[in-house]
């Protein structure tokens, strides 16, 4: 029904290719990034089945990129700060985590008069200008040149900015671990913020993300931004579907494909801390982004004004007769 | 006061002086609200400077500052180039500022680009001007607080060179 490309023709073509790039995107030059560059993912909500295969295949894959927090705890200055530890709940699996990166909503809703249980994987939208990479003041978070954002655990000082920034609260903190530790533990930082880093060394060996190879009913499909873009949208045409993830915060590389509206699932879906919601959401950078003009505008207005005095100065002693020069 | 009338204080002066400080401050604020200090250490907590800890407020006025900042700069180096090349000189300390303040706007500038959508940068060169924005921010800060201390102005008047150093 949905025409897709199916996996060996992706990993022969698509993510091999991807692969070499990210693989090779060393030398340091700056690029314009290409759309066809960033892989994109699209998820179709009506083949879900909620077994949550997804979720196992992700803990099992990323075992090692886990926190493993030293205990006790530094002493934190102030009080305010607050201890996030989640190395006793690794268990978890109905909600975001450090150790949950994956997880499965589900929605009651109504198609066509019947009532229906619709379920969906949810994890990092993958941003394609990510606010949580845009605006880390050190850098730790990081867009790679395939488009995906991850978190360099052993940079993150756990200042949850990333989390803040991020229109849906995605990465989550664990205290205790991490190269605030070795700086000043009881003053800065507090840990590392984890989340789906699209199984970033697997895309670059060549390999599908463990969500997408094990999920049996292939919900998810990945690939160049602008093809997914439009089997999205052919997707929804088919089946009378909705799209979510193509424009939100200016467009992810995460695209939603549902058999009911956005607005009804958001509804229906438990949210809260760790449990992003489906609401529409505007471009978070773009407001910022509008005074670049101003910035390019700015040194030609200084240097007119100051030519304009100089002009006038320049006239007045002339018409005094000043003997200057 | 000073006798020298190149450098008397007018009012038009005295302004701009405050204006620059305010700008200063704004951007150094706003530049270190980038990082999640102010919340932690309840300085967002004092009335009046709660925007301090919303980062797309900070982030936004910060932008804003750079442009009255670049607008500043473009204004002052070309009144110097137009009008003032004769009769003024940097001093050590005002080459000192001015090299800071370029390494200042040169890094922000990259940083502005690296914001943009579309724009990629390997992530280990953006790290490195990130850390170098910031240090040059630190240095700037301690050098202009050298100059008020030990009343180091930006430039000189020529012919007073020899009287003043
Ligand atoms: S493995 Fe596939 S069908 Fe199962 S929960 Fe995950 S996405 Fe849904
Ligand atoms: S969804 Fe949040 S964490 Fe993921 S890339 Fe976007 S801003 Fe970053
Ligand atoms: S892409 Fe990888 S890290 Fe992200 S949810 Fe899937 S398995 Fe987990």
């Amino acid at each position: 029904m949905v025409p897709s490309i199916s996996r060996r023709a992706f990993i022969k073509g698509g993510l091999a290719a991807a692969g070499t790039v990210a693989a090779s995107g060393v030398p340091a030059r700056a690029a314009r990034l290409d759309e066809r560059r960033q892989l994109a993912t699209l998820l179709d909500i009506s083949k879900c089945v909620g077994c949550e295969a997804c979720v196992e295949a992700c803990r099992e894959v990323n075992e090692e990129k886990k926190p493993n927090p030293r205990k006790p705890f530094p002493a934190m200055y102030p009080p305010r700060v607050k201890v996030e530890d989640w190395s006793d709940k690794k268990d978890v699996s109905d909600r975001l985590t450090p150790y949950n990166w994956l997880f499965i909503q589900s929605a009651a809703v109504e198609i066509d008069g019947k009532e229906k249980t619709l379920t969906l994987p949810r994890r990092c939208m993958h941003c394609a200008n990510p606010p949580c990479v845009k605006l880390c003041p050190w850098g730790a978070a990081q867009q790679l040149e395939n488009g995906i954002a991850r978190i360099d655990a052993d940079i993150c000082l756990g200042g949850s900015k990333c989390k803040a920034v991020c229109p849906w609260s995605i990465p989550q903190r664990q205290t205790g671990t991490g190269l605030y530790l070795d700086l000043l533990p009881s003053l800065a930082g507090n840990g590392v913020m984890y989340k789906c880093d699209r199984c970033y060394d697997r895309v670059a060996d060549g390999e599908l993300p463990a969500c997408i190879e094990a999920c049996p009913e292939e919900v998810q499909t990945i690939g160049p931004r602008p093809e997914i873009i439009k089997k999205a949208h052919q997707l929804a045409k088919e089946t009378g579907g909705y799209i979510y993830g193509e424009t939100e915060n200016g467009g992810t590389n995460t695209i939603y494909v549902s058999p009911v509206p956005f607005e009804t699932l958001n509804r229906q879906i438990e949210k809260g801390s760790g449990r992003p919601h489906l609401k529409s959401v505007a471009a978070t950078m773009e407001q910022a982004d509008k005074l670049v003009a101003a910035m390019l505008i700015a040194p030609f207005a200084g240097a007119i004004a100051a030519a304009g005095k100089y002009y006038k100065m320049f006239k007045s002693t002339k018409e005094e007769g000043a003997p200057n020069e | 006061m000073n006798k020298d009338p190149l450098n008397r204080k007018t009012p038009k002066k005295r302004t701009f002086q405050y204006g620059y400080a305010a700008l200063i401050l704004l951007l150094a604020l706003s530049g270190f609200g980038q990082m999640p200090i102010f919340k932690r250490y309840y300085i967002a907590d004092i009335p009046g400077l709660g925007w301090l800890a919303e980062f797309y407020v900070t982030h936004y006025l910060h932008y804003l500052g750079a442009v009255l900042l670049i607008g500043a700069a473009a204004y002052v180096l070309a009144d110097f180039l137009l009008s003032r090349r004769k009769t003024l000189q940097l001093t050590p300390t005002g080459l000192l500022l001015s090299a800071l303040l370029g390494g200042i706007l040169l890094t922000g500038a990259f940083l502005v680009l690296r914001n943009l959508p579309g724009f990629w940068f390997p992530p280990g060169v953006i790290i490195v001007m990130d850390l170098s924005h910031l240090i040059g921010v630190m240095l700037f800060l301690m050098a202009t607080l050298y100059g008020i201390l030990f009343k180091k102005s930006w430039t000189i008047a020529v012919h007073n060179h020899m009287e003043r150093e």
